[in-house]
């Protein structure tokens, strides 16, 4: 039992460096892209982790699935963007509002959504998204409709502006990090081990004391203000927001990072993001084929490798150290 | 009277819709209560059906029988590719997986459309020409008429292969208890195949009725398929007739609303009559399905 405990402890401890190596890693990478167009193409990967890690919370520790979520996202970057481009108010205590309604917005409707299972709750989420994406197009009066809102100020702390590539990496970054701590904290916490839980049987999750139902809603809520503040960083960074972002298509283009990444894994959810956003950028080629290729590989990594592309890693990783062990093995008796 | 006249020409015209909503959702509700899926790319058969009849009627300038066959055809032959590659090798697969899979499904298949045949909407001849009919001050169009009558028809067809044909009974069997029916020696992956070719084919069907009425492009798959599966849920995944009613009922709100409260909000309508029909009767619904579920 005492040993048991200790191997948690060190497990958690590994966690933790594997999170600073890696948060490390990342801000030193602006130092050597000064000036490139690489660096403001990273900060979208920023962006989308956020979103993909909010998005698997969800879908990998709970194992309820969102096609909505594209809609969160609005939310935030219409929230900011109309009242900071309207009243001269710090732009910071707005995602703070942001973040606060769409936290509301998804309790409320948590609780009914929530209840519903499987194909259903796919379907649910998916007419959320659906009605706001179309109020986002038709309240001309304050969204501007399908020609978009502009001129959204940028972000400043005091004389810092954030309006160029490097202090955008930081400012979006800062909060990505913080965000993948978050979710691996949770992860390893009760609550992680009780989400895992209705992931595996709700029922017997539910035998077992979990309160399944306030559960699923708590992380819906806190899944919905992660992707708000994206949406909200997102607005201030592109000072220009339209409809066509935040539709039916990006909520899929999220479940594709998540699913690509591998469901249940943070870092998974980064490497989905950061290959998405950055495959169009850089395969011009791929503009036409996107939408297929997105489609091919939903269905490619569903099919083949359920655990998404680290936990395919993960697996590969095991089967060579299984098959040197085996060598070492064989050596050893000759 | 004129207000009575106006109501008139909303319900005809919703009415249309909802016979065209309500072919999707048979499609939904034969794949679903075969095998407990619902197929996220029931939509894009519907994109596919028109689509292949543009092409045919405009690239392979074939007349307008031999094309729409065609294309019911094909539409029907992917509908088979899509669950022999996609569906049957991943048995007792969890829902999410089946979701995450046949929304890959309609993904691809939109972007093959897209790829192959451009993003521009296309216009599909009216079967009998464009002259208004009147009835009672309200106007129709003949297409209405041929989507009428091919609803009527496809759902006749449906009663009487279900009730009366073996090979219908069997696909009630297995709807009913899969294992059993292949306890009693019928194919149930046979049957699931046939019911993913049926309702590919009744999807392609409704995609080509409407085609000439409201035009077609790679991407009016997706609120099509939304709709039919409105339709579903609102009349239950029960029996044929239901779903009819549930696609007619949605046509008409959803006509009414356009005409009555806003027009730009017409989409929204749908989709807020489906989350309030989830959230008052969630298990409501489903407690029919098992009773009896064709």
């Amino acid at each position: 039992m005492f040993l048991k405990k200790q191997n948690i402890m060190t497990e958690k401890r590994q966690q933790i460096l594997v999170f600073f190596i890696f948060a490390t890693a990342v801000l030193m990478v602006p130092l050597f892209l000064k000036g490139s167009y690489l660096l403001n193409v990273l900060v979208f990967v920023g962006i989308n982790t956020m979103l993909a890690v909010a998005l698997n919370l969800l879908l990998g520790y709970a194992g309820q699935i969102s096609l909505g979520h594209a809609a969160f996202f609005g939310i935030g970057a219409y929230i900011s963007g109309i009242i900071t481009t309207r009243f001269p108010i710090d732009p910071f205590l707005i995602i703070i509002l942001a973040a606060f309604c769409a936290g509301v917005l998804a309790f409320v409707i948590g609780f009914p959504i929530l209840k519903l299972k499987g194909h259903y709750l796919a379907m649910a989420t998916l007419g959320f998204g659906v009605i706001l994406y179309i109020i986002f197009n038709e309240t001309v009066d304050f969204t501007g409709g399908p020609s978009g809102l502009s001129s959204i100020p940028s972000l400043h702390i005091g004389s810092l502006v954030f309006d160029n590539d490097w202090n955008n990496y930081y400012l979006v970054w800062v909060f990505t990090l913080a965000v993948m701590l978050l979710s691996i904290n949770l992860f390893q916490s009760r609550i992680g081990r009780a989400l895992r839980a209705i992931h595996d049987s709700e029922v017997a999750a539910r035998v077992m004391g979990v309160n399944a139902r306030v559960l699923k809603v708590q992380i819906f809520t806190v899944s919905a203000v992660i992707s708000a503040v994206a949406g909200s960083l997102y607005a201030h960074i592109m000072t220009f927001i339209a409809p066509a972002s935040f539709g039916f298509n990006f909520s899929v283009e999220l479940l594709t990072m998540v699913v690509i990444g591998g469901l249940g894994s943070i870092y998974g959810s980064f490497l989905g993001a950061a290959i998405l956003t950055m495959l169009p950028e850089f395969l011009r080629v791929f503009q036409d084929f996107d939408i297929i290729v997105y489609g091919l590989m939903l269905m490619l990594i569903t099919m083949f490798m359920p655990g998404g592309l680290v936990g395919g890693m993960q697996k590969m990783a095991e089967i060579t150290v299984a098959k040197i062990r085996k060598m070492k093995g064989k050596n050893a008796q000759a | 009277m004129d207000y009575s006249r106006q109501l008139f020409q909303y319900i005809l015209s919703g009415l249309s819709n909802g016979a065209i909503y309500a072919l999707i959702g048979f499609g939904f509700a034969m794949i679903y209560n075969a095998t407990g899926i619902i197929n996220f790319a029931q939509g894009e058969f519907v994109m596919l059906g028109g689509m292949l009849t543009v092409f045919f009627l405009t690239v392979l300038k074939l007349s307008i029988i031999p094309a729409i066959v065609l294309a019911v055809v094909i539409s029907t032959i992917v509908g088979i590719c899509f669950e022999r590659l996609a569906i049957r090798p991943l048995k007792n697969a969890k829902p999410l997986s089946l979701i995450i899979i046949t929304i890959g499904a309609s993904i691809f298949i939109r972007g093959a459309a897209m790829l192959i045949w451009g993003k521009d909407t296309h216009a599909v001849p009216a079967f009998s020409g464009n002259d208004p009919i009147y009835i009672a001050g309200a106007t129709i169009l003949p297409q209405h008429l041929w989507i009428f009558a091919v609803t009527i028809l496809i759902i006749i067809a449906g009663r009487i292969f279900f009730n009366y044909s073996i090979t219908g009974k069997a696909m009630r069997a297995c709807a009913y208890n899969a294992q059993a029916a292949g306890l009693v020696g019928i194919n149930v992956k046979n049957m699931v195949l046939l019911s993913f070719a049926i309702s590919s084919a009744i999807g392609s069907m409704a995609g080509i009725i409407i085609a000439p009425l409201t035009m077609t492009s790679y991407d009016v798959g997706v609120m099509l398929g939304l709709k039919g599966f409105c339709a579903v849920i609102i009349g239950g995944m029960s029996s044929g007739l239901s779903t009819v009613m549930g696609g007619l009922l949605l046509g008409l709100l959803e006509a009414l609303g356009a005409g009555y409260i806003s027009a730009s909000y017409k989409d929204a309508i749908a989709f807020i009559i489906l989350l309030l029909i989830l959230f008052i009767r969630p298990e409501g619904l489903f407690a029919k399905k098992e009773a009896e579920r064709f």
